[in-house]
């Protein structure tokens, strides 16, 4: 019966392990976020509240929350990243009404409370770094993650301009033209690496959003498991000190 | 027969109560009396293990009703206000949301037990019966659920899976408007889903928990060698393989709880989205009626299923596929209530039974699960082909059984269980 | 079943006991997350959060009513007659020196309130809940002052409640403190941050 358990066991690894191996088609930067690091998450509120939340509300994140889990009291938020509301225990709304937002943009910019959970940290991090030139576009850019984006690129005075560089690559037998890396055009407020850096603490910031609870959990989980592990310990004494009767 | 009040006679305080209720009476015939084999292995644990689930389900389904609102307009948001802003209302919501794909994790493996020692054959058809009625309200009851969060992915699964019920020839598209009480998926369907979910489900489900546990003890509990311990009894007419279930299974059980409650912890807190397998990233943005997600799976524990219903693509007796795509899927899921008849095998332990029925749960086993992998893929054309070969041999497996189980070479039974394993 | 040697009875209860303990003490400890469910929410917080009144605009003698926490709050500027009356009332009023914990330690005093000028108070008769009418008008012997509608209570111009009437109790002073000079935080005390 172990050799059956075992044979389910293993195959139902396979296929976990299968599932693994099919990932999104276009290949994804690795965001190398440090979920405890509050500088960075810091960072990324300043950077999320100067350039974003004009557009993209987190209405479900709100402020004074932000504020005690990234180490930031009250007076802090309120000077540096409250520009629309003086209520510390309110949301992180946008000011712009969806329907004027919908017709300034074509669409209305998404609330980006759950994106990080929506579309995971290595999508949002590869959509903040691949904006580049494309004058066919009514935005003047195009997005490498998200091709034909309707967002105009926000940060390029941090980032400054750059355009693809195509190359020819054989994909299953056909010739097809790939993005295979940036050229800078204009010099940004922010070096190259600077500017990856700003954007994973963007991305890290957003992933804290997703779920604030997060860090929290896990460190609990770990007391929980722990106290499971010393029952489980005494229940088997227990059911052998019983089972001593059973022959 | 007519009842006796207070057989056993207690006297007190217990003897006011047992006179008038029988609780000394259930005590005695259901716990520290009911003479269970002493042969139980680790398989039967999942029994007691979905009871606790269900408890799980229900105490923190009601705190989860405390706090959500079923409104297409609300609905979202409030599971986020449950996460974030309601105190432990994210340990509640994942213990549900963990709780649920337990459930399925447990009921198959129950189920797999009952495959393996034929603990479906007499006189054991009812418990068996009833078990397939738990497991099919328990399908319902965990399909109206995922509707509730109003995800995108809530939004389509409902559209896809209410849809079925269109492939029926003529009444179809009524059926499937008065389902939904509108003419799309709306806030009436999620509301009257809602009710489905939190009151006429939970009922049925525990009403059918207390038939099945009641066919179980009126019968007596099957075992890994499938011998009938009531076959040997000793002078005080106890069975001699049986031992009282208070307090030897009790023990055993905290035992196995506390064990699974590890797994279960662990992934409640650990990985509470299970790589989009419990927890699926589409349904992180709410549910939008104009764009469907790039890719519809269901959950893991319909997948199955689900990929029987999409391997039959070939119209029938001038009927369409979808019609029998969906007959298809039904019968996958109620040819299973039909074991006790379809086993002709003169033993019930796979222990004792001969290699052609190995091999054939074996390979049932493989195409179970390689259907369920299909059921997350695209369906391409090999797929398709893929999951039609598993659909047949999962309908073989059930249809062929009759015959081979009755010309398999089984190994003689004992007489009194064995208690190496 | 139990005829091979003898069963060690005590280390049996003491495992029993010792696993029913922790096991008790797990089930205890579950419990709490469910029961901190039924708090206020943060949401909840937020909406009973403090509020800021400004008080500039205020005229000797007039009232506003202010919303927090669901319930009325009223602000009074009183005028220096209002204030020399409360002596008069001293001697018809239950509980004058607001013996009662009806207020913040800091409204503890005849006018019960941080400045004499400004009196805070939750609207809220404290017999049965009704909102009492503000009925300033001086007669021959009313000072001005609130009366509730449903039971017929008093209370003079620093809420404190007259003898013999059903109210038991002073009308509650809420927590809060001055921000600046002409600006009012209600719900919170000033201690605090």
């Amino acid at each position: 019966m172990k050799k059956l358990l075992t044979a389910v066991l293993l195959s139902a690894s396979v296929v976990t392990g299968a599932f693994a191996a099919g990932g999104p088609s276009v290949p994804m930067a690795d965001a190398n976020i440090d979920a405890d690091n509050k500088a960075s998450l810091q960072r990324g509120a300043r950077l999320y509240a100067n350039y974003c939340l004009g557009c993209h509300g987190l209405k479900f994140q709100r402020y004074n929350r932000m504020g005690d889990d990234l180490g930031m009291d009250d007076e802090l938020v309120k000077e540096h990243l409250m520009f629309t509301t003086n209520k510390v225990a309110e949301t992180m709304d946008i000011a712009m009404p969806e329907r004027e937002a919908a017709t300034w943009f074509g669409q209305t910019p998404p609330d980006l409370s759950l994106i990080t959970r929506e579309k995971g940290i290595d999508y949002l991090y590869t959509y903040l770094t691949t904006f580049y030139v494309d004058e066919s576009k009514e935005t003047g850019v195009n997005n490498y993650a998200f091709p034909n984006a309707s967002m105009p690129w926000v940060m390029w005075k941090l980032e400054g301009w750059k355009k693809p560089i195509y190359k020819e690559v054989d994909d299953h037998g056909k010739t097809v033209t790939k993005i295979v890396g940036y050229e800078q055009i204009t010099e940004g407020e922010m070096s190259p690496e600077e500017f990856k850096s700003a954007m994973l603490d963007l991305t890290n910031f957003l992933h804290y959003v997703g779920e604030p609870i997060k860090q929290e959990r896990v460190a609990i989980g770990l007391k929980v498991i722990a106290y499971l592990l010393l029952l489980f310990i005494l229940s088997i004494f227990l059911k052998r000190e019983f089972w001593k009767d059973v022959h | 027969m007519a009842i006796v009040p207070n057989p056993h006679g207690t006297t007190g305080f217990l003897g006011w109560i047992d006179d008038r209720f029988p609780l000394t009476k259930m005590w005695r015939d259901h716990v520290s009396e009911y003479f269970a084999p002493k042969n139980f292995n680790f398989w039967y644990f999942f029994g007691s293990l979905a009871m606790l689930v269900l408890a799980n389900q229900l105490i923190t389904g009601i705190f989860l009703t405390m706090h959500y609102k079923p409104s297409a307009l609300e609905a979202f948001g409030s599971v986020e206000y449950i996460m974030r802003d309601v105190p432990w209302g994210w340990l509640i919501r994942y213990m549900h949301s963990t709780g649920a794909s337990a459930f399925f994790v447990v009921v198959y493996l129950h189920m797999f037990r009952g495959l393996l020692y034929g603990s479906y054959r007499k006189p054991r058809e009812l418990v068996w019966i009833f078990g397939m009625m738990i497991f099919l309200a328990l399908m319902a009851e965990a399909f109206m659920g995922y509707v509730l969060p109003w995800g995108n992915m809530s939004y389509w699964g409902a559209q896809v899976i209410i849809s079925l019920f269109g492939a029926i020839p003529g009444i179809g598209p009524d059926l499937v408007q008065w389902i939904r009480g509108d003419y799309l998926i709306s806030d009436a369907t999620l509301n009257r889903f809602f009710a489905l979910h939190v009151i006429a489900v939970p009922l049925v489900l525990v009403g059918l928990v207390v038939a099945h546990l009641m066919a179980l003890h009126e019968v007596g509990s099957n075992n890994p060698d499938g011998v009938d311990i009531k076959k040997n009894k000793d002078e005080n007419g106890i069975p001699k393989d049986g031992i009282p279930f208070h307090p030897y299974y009790t023990v055993k059980d905290i035992m196995g709880v506390v064990g699974f409650a590890i797994i279960f912890c662990s992934v409640l807190f650990f990985a509470p989205e299970m790589g989009g397998y419990f927890l699926e990233k589409p349904n992180f943005t709410p549910a939008n009626p104009l764009v469907t997600p790039p890719h519809i799976a269901p959950v893991w524990y319909f997948t199955p299923f689900y990929s029987v219903l999409r391997a039959i693509t070939y119209p029938l007796f001038g009927i369409d596929a979808k019609f029998w795509g969906v007959i298809g899927m039904g019968a996958s899921v109620v040819i299973i209530a039909f074991l006790p008849w379809l086993d002709r095998s003169p033993v019930k332990s796979i222990r004792y039974k001969g290699p052609i029925f190995k091999a054939a749960l074996a390979i049932f086993v493989v195409a179970f699960v390689v259907l369920g992998y299909m059921g997350f893929e695209p369906a391409t054309p090999v797929n398709t082909r893929i999951a039609q070969v598993a659909s047949v041999i999962y309908f073989a497996f059930f249809l062929l059984m009759p015959w081979y189980t009755k010309i398999d070479k089984t190994k003689p039974v004992p007489e009194r269980v064995t208690m190496d394993h | 079943m139990s005829d091979t040697g003898a069963v060690d009875l005590d280390k049996r209860r003491f495992l029993t006991n010792s696993t029913a303990v922790i096991g008790g003490i797990g089930a205890a400890a579950a419990a709490v997350p469910f029961l901190a469910s039924w708090k206020p929410s943060a949401r909840a917080e937020a909406a009973g959060a403090p509020v800021e009144v400004d008080l500039s605009k205020l005229q000797p003698g007039e009232r506003i009513t202010i919303e927090w926490r669901g319930k009325p709050v009223w602000v009074l500027r009183r005028t220096p007659e209002t204030l020399s009356a409360l002596n008069q009332d001293d001697a018809k009023v239950l509980d004058p020196e607001s013996a009662e914990p009806m207020q913040p330690e800091y409204a503890q005093n005849q006018h019960r309130s941080i400045n004499p000028e400004f009196l805070v108070l939750v609207g809220l008769c404290t017999h049965l809940g009704c909102v009492p009418v503000y009925q300033p008008e001086v007669t021959a012997d009313w000072n001005g002052g609130f009366y509730c509608p449903c039971h017929g209570s008093r209370f003079d111009l620093a809420g404190r409640v007259y003898k013999s009437v059903p109210a038991p109790l002073n009308l509650e002073v809420p927590p809060y403190h001055f921000v600046a000079d002409n600006r009012l935080l209600i719900g919170l005390d000033g201690g605090a941050a």
